[in-house]
């Protein structure tokens, strides 16, 4: 057992727990506060796979910004609670679950049934030279300009977008 | 033992179905968009393990603009909610309606 095994499995419990978690709280706030565990554990994921950068993202971005937003929305919104889980509809909710079940065993027969560990062996230099700031922000600005640029009128048009939409009156 | 890729994947793809069912059972508009994120996550994740595994930092760029696009999708979507809120005074959405008929 190695550490980065054991890493693994720590995380990697941690982020699957906190997702069934978060969809079974009935009261929004805990459900919030769940994710940003499970953003939190993968970035720890992140980590183990030598993608540093986007490891930082992801709590700056994810645990940091976006979850804030949502905190701010529900208790801003005040949500009634819903019934407890299998109150209301249970038999609408088992066959959902049924559903996700099935595509996951389906999900998981051609993940064995192609098994990309064959041609797919870590190259630990190669990974960890990927991860680098220095290499993305190489690939992000001699390859990738056009869409960096694109995001840059993305996130403006979201801006601008966000604040006509929660204004009281559009003139 | 050691750790391949299989292992990621399957992590993944429990993450993306638990999001899955989340849209498919919950009714508070807030945490069906919740569950969206935990979806774009996991791709995030197979992204991620399969770019480490090449020795590529082309994949860790596109999670990068999934983030950028993940953020201006909370931002659009809860201003949605908030105006759809101010209007119905319910964030239900068995209660929201309006484009049925």
């Amino acid at each position: 057992m190695n550490l980065e095994v054991i890493l693994f499995f720590i995380f990697g419990f941690v982020a699957a727990v906190a997702a069934v978690m978060m969809i079974t709280r009935n009261n929004p706030v805990i459900a919030a506060l769940y994710l940003i565990l499970n953003m939190a554990s993968l970035a720890g994921l992140y980590l183990t796979l030598n993608a540093q950068f986007i490891a930082v993202a992801q709590v700056i971005v994810y645990a940091g910004a976006i979850m804030v937003l949502f905190l701010f929305v529900i208790m801003l919104l005040r949500p009634e609670n819903e019934k407890k889980f299998l109150e209301s509809n249970p038999k609408v909710k088992i066959f959902a679950f049924v559903v996700a079940g099935f595509v996951f065993i389906q999900l998981i027969y051609i993940i064995f049934f192609s098994s990309p560990s064959k041609i797919l062996q870590k190259n630990l230099d190669a990974s960890v030279q990927a991860g680098t700031i220095e290499s993305i922000g190489n690939e992000l600005f001699k390859n990738y300009v056009l869409p960096f640029e694109a995001a840059g009128f993305l996130l403006l048009a979201a801006t601008i977008g966000a604040i006509l939409l929660a204004k009281k009156k559009i003139e | 033992m050691t750790i391949t890729i299989e292992y990621y994947l399957i992590l993944s793809a429990f993450m993306f179905l638990v999001g899955v069912a989340g849209v498919l059972t919950r009714r508070n508009a807030i945490v069906v968009f919740m569950c969206i994120e935990l979806m774009l996550n996991s791709a995030n994740l197979t992204l991620i393990a399969f770019a480490s595994f090449m020795g590529s930092s082309v994949g860790q760029l596109f999670v990068f603009f999934v983030m950028t696009v993940a953020a201006a999708e909370a931002a659009v979507g809860l201003a949605i909610i908030i105006a759809i809120f101010r209007n119905k005074l319910t964030v239900n959405i068995d209660e929201i309606n309006i484009l049925k008929w």
